[in-house]
């Protein structure tokens, strides 16, 4: 890491800790919100950027973390501390199936397979009233307190969402860089050339696809505890897409992408839709800006227009440029 | 003496085209193999058969001496088949080193790895720019792909074969669209391979391809036409109908 770029990580880190000290809860709450849809963003673009796998169905495994949640704490009383894992593992397991369904097909096969897959869930969520209280959705949680510290104060839950989404960040970064990312970049540029140089280009697709949803139910603890209320929306198609469009706009196949592209989403749906009903409507229009403009995504978009007027091209070779060093 | 590759009444159709119709072949360790044949002969529909990319329709492929016919492409990589493909197969956007490291890491356990950095194993790094080296393209290796000549790709398909150090090696036209002098450098490359790896190769370019081979295969319509040590298949009258003749 270079030194500027260590310096911009100091200042980012100083200002998202120092933040609830200086705004307001409204605007600490809209942090948390976007904390959320950063993880979801990031663990899609693992399957989207990195794995070329279009999934038009990762809502499901927020939705359903959030369900077996809700449903535990309030149909059966048992503690967060219990909940929690069981979520978590449970979504994984369901991410585990649907993997390895969707995974008959790849490109548009595989898109319409994990949009099959969730709109069951999400008829489920509307119609198995028993279990989920269909369109009046599940209502009536508390957040948990871990170690004492009462996640109802919206700083505290700040701080413990921040926690969370920088580890997963961390250890999303961390999976990109290491060989199996390699692999997985691999089986995205060229699956057949992959799998005769010894890579079991199914097993490497099925583990992110597992992985990624692991993720997503991560936040989807994070949307239970914040929202403390669940209902089928969660589940929809239209929620599966506004990640998507994240990873999109922001830029898929890169770190930074999904984390603008969340951001981007978090904010027009939270200030346009106060001014403008169909604040979807204005989403497309940034949507299609984006493409039009920037078709690789935002984060990719600015970097290659910041290197084609801000950076003059280096045309000077090494030794030249080191002689003149020194010189006025 | 187990036989590197033994075909047996290998059949494959596509619809009701026979493109592998009957083929038996069998090639000893150490041995440099080639195959011949006019365009839609089969070749590269049985070098998939072989590699796994293709299921056969029936017959048996034995590698090493195990039936491998229904095993997938990936598990028969780890019993030693490597490759080339006839239309360039490389990850353009990387760089040769990074393709080379791609190619070491597909054998080892490492590959499943996804807490520790890719760039952490140095070795494999070393091992790729020593790979690239015996190709003659270690200058290039921070370049990607898709700056480099075309002879230079075909080059870095060679190496990426031979950096798994594969007990069984099938070229499928390493020589095609190269230039001549290109075409000795590859030629000389292939040569260069040490007995220990099995070399079968598909060539359309008799001049040079014929100097490579110990033994030839000649197939015509998914068929075995013709047989043996080099000398005897060229001289053969069938060669020269459906091969040599056009």
């Amino acid at each position: 890491m270079g030194k500027a770029q260590k310096i911009w990580w100091g200042i980012l880190a100083v200002a998202m800790v120092g933040l609830p000290f200086a705004a307001g809860e409204f605007y600490v709450n809209l942090l948390s919100q976007i904390f959320i849809a950063v993880i979801f963003a990031a663990a899609l673009n693992l399957l989207v950027g990195y794995g070329g796998l279009t999934s038009l169905g990762h809502a499901s495994f927020l939705g359903v973390a959030a369900y077996i949640s809700a449903w535990l704490f309030l149909k059966m009383g048992w503690s967060h501390l219990v909940i929690a894992p069981i979520a978590i593992i449970g979504t994984t397991l369901l991410a585990c199936a649907f993997g390895w369904i969707s995974l008959r097909a790849t490109g548009l096969g595989f898109l319409m397979l994990t949009l099959a897959l969730s709109q069951v869930l999400w008829g489920l969520g509307y119609r198995w009233v028993g279990v989920t209280d269909g369109d009046n959705g599940l209502r009536g949680l508390t957040r948990p307190q871990p170690f004492g510290i009462d996640l109802e104060n919206a700083t505290n839950f700040y701080f413990f969402a921040l926690i969370v989404t920088a580890v997963a960040l961390m250890l999303i970064a961390r999976f990109v860089h290491s060989p199996f990312g390699a692999a997985l970049r691999g089986t995205r540029d060229q699956p057949r050339r992959m799998s005769a140089l010894g890579y079991n280009v199914w097993m490497v697709r099925w583990l992110t696809f597992v992985y990624s949803g692991f993720w997503v139910a991560v936040a989807g603890m994070l949307f239970i505890y914040y929202n403390k209320y669940i209902h089928p929306s969660s589940l929809s198609l239209t929620a599966s897409a506004e990640a998507l469009l994240a990873v999109i706009a922001g830029g898929a196949g890169t770190l930074g992408g999904p984390v603008v592209g969340a951001v981007i989403v978090v904010l027009l749906k939270n200030y346009v839709s106060s001014y403008v009903e169909r604040w979807n409507m204005l989403l497309g229009f940034v949507f299609v800006f984006i493409v039009i403009f920037m078709p690789e995504g935002l984060v990719p978009g600015v970097k290659r227009l910041w290197l084609r007027f801000f950076v003059k091209p280096v045309v000077v070779p090494p030794e030249a440029a080191a002689g003149k060093e020194g010189q006025p | 003496m187990t036989a590197a590759l033994e075909i047996r009444n290998l059949k494959k159709a596509f619809g009701g085209l026979p493109a592998t119709n009957d083929v038996s072949l069998t090639v000893m360790p150490g041995e440099r193999r080639l195959i011949i044949g006019p365009n839609g002969a089969g070749k590269t529909t049985l070098f998939n058969q072989i590699a796994g990319d293709l299921f056969c329709d029936s017959g048996s492929i034995k590698l090493f001496g195990q039936e491998v016919s229904r095993l997938k492409t990936h598990r028969r990589t780890h019993l030693g088949v490597a490759r080339t493909y006839q239309i360039i197969t490389l990850f353009p956007k990387d760089t040769l080193e990074h393709n080379l490291v791609l190619s070491l890491l597909g054998l080892l356990k490492t590959r499943w790895n996804s807490m520790m950095s890719l760039r952490a194993n140095g070795h494999l790094y070393e091992e790729a720019r020593r790979v690239l080296a015996t190709v003659g393209l270690e200058h290039l290796a921070a370049r990607p792909i898709s700056e480099v000549s075309y002879g230079e790709k075909r080059r870095v398909e060679i190496a990426m074969a031979l950096a798994q150090k594969p007990k069984l090696l099938l070229l499928d036209e390493p020589l095609a669209g190269l230039s001549r002098e290109e075409r000795v450098t590859v030629s000389k490359l292939v040569s260069g391979i040490s007995r220990d790896t099995t070399v079968v190769l598909i060539e359309h370019d008799m001049d040079v391809a014929l100097d490579l081979a110990d033994q030839i295969t000649v197939l015509h319509y998914g068929k075995v036409i013709v047989e043996g040590p080099r000398a005897e298949v060229v001289a053969d009258p069938r060669t020269k109908e459906v091969y040599l003749g056009h």
